[in-house]
């Protein structure tokens, strides 16, 4: 299994903040989860397609081609407009 | 020394606290208070939400203030944000850097408060009067804006 956990605007497209999810054989990339999220079709398919959101695998910002592996928790969220 | 917090600080006496334990070292202290500004210029403006995420964000902020710490040798810092409800006039961040010397410390504060806003995730949601919207980064780096 690995945590999937949504921030602000994603997280209100999405309409859910955090899941626990078991991950097919074949993803082995955040762009791999990337694509199987969005087969869940809409609101996924778009909401996910935004070049802009930023990833982060256990709490550090990665890239589409880091790994995820069981026990990961991955966040998906949009540019950070803090301070 | 960060917080990432939902109560309001007082800068008079973070400074105080960064200052006592100094024990002479520093010949400088640099500090940036950041406020919440009307974004709606006068209209009747609501309250502006930070959402953060807790453990990722207290990383963040712990790994820009190791880097400024190396960078530029200070002997002390402080990164304070604060978190949920917020109105205009508000206080919403805090960052100060000790030093030898004022340059590192002028500096250093800059880069912590520079960086936080584009490292550290949080995010702000602002009420109007038209509804509510999440500001982007463009909004956020406006002249004048919070923090």
């Amino acid at each position: 299994m690995v945590q999937l956990r949504y921030f602000a605007s994603l997280r209100e497209t999405l309409g859910v903040s955090d899941e626990a999810v078991a991950l097919p054989e074949a993803v082995v990339t955040v762009a791999g989860l990337q694509r199987w999220l969005q087969e869940r079709g809409a609101p996924w398919r778009d909401a996910l397609a935004d070049d802009h959101l930023l990833v982060a695998v256990n709490q550090e910002v990665s890239d589409r081609q880091a790994a995820v592996n069981d026990g990961d928790e991955i966040a998906w969220f949009p540019p950070v407009t803090g301070g | 020394m960060i917080s990432v917090q939902a109560e309001d600080f007082d800068p008079g006496e973070e400074l105080e606290r960064l200052r006592s334990g100094l024990a002479g070292r520093a010949g400088a202290v640099v500090s940036f208070t950041g406020l919440v500004r009307d974004l709606n210029q006068g209209d009747a403006i609501g309250r502006l939400t930070l959402e953060h995420y807790p453990g990722m964000t207290e990383k963040a902020l712990a790994g820009i203030e190791a880097e400024a710490m190396q960078r530029w040798e200070l002997i002390d810092s402080v990164i304070i944000h604060r978190v949920g409800p917020l109105s205009p006039n508000d206080r919403i961040v805090f960052v100060a850097a000790a030093s030898a010397h004022r340059k590192a410390a002028f500096r250093a504060c800059e880069f912590m408060i520079d960086t936080l806003k584009t490292r550290a995730p949080f995010w702000k949601k602002e009420a109007t009067a038209d509804g509510a919207r999440w500001l982007s980064p463009a909004d956020n780096t406006l002249p004048g804006q919070a923090g």
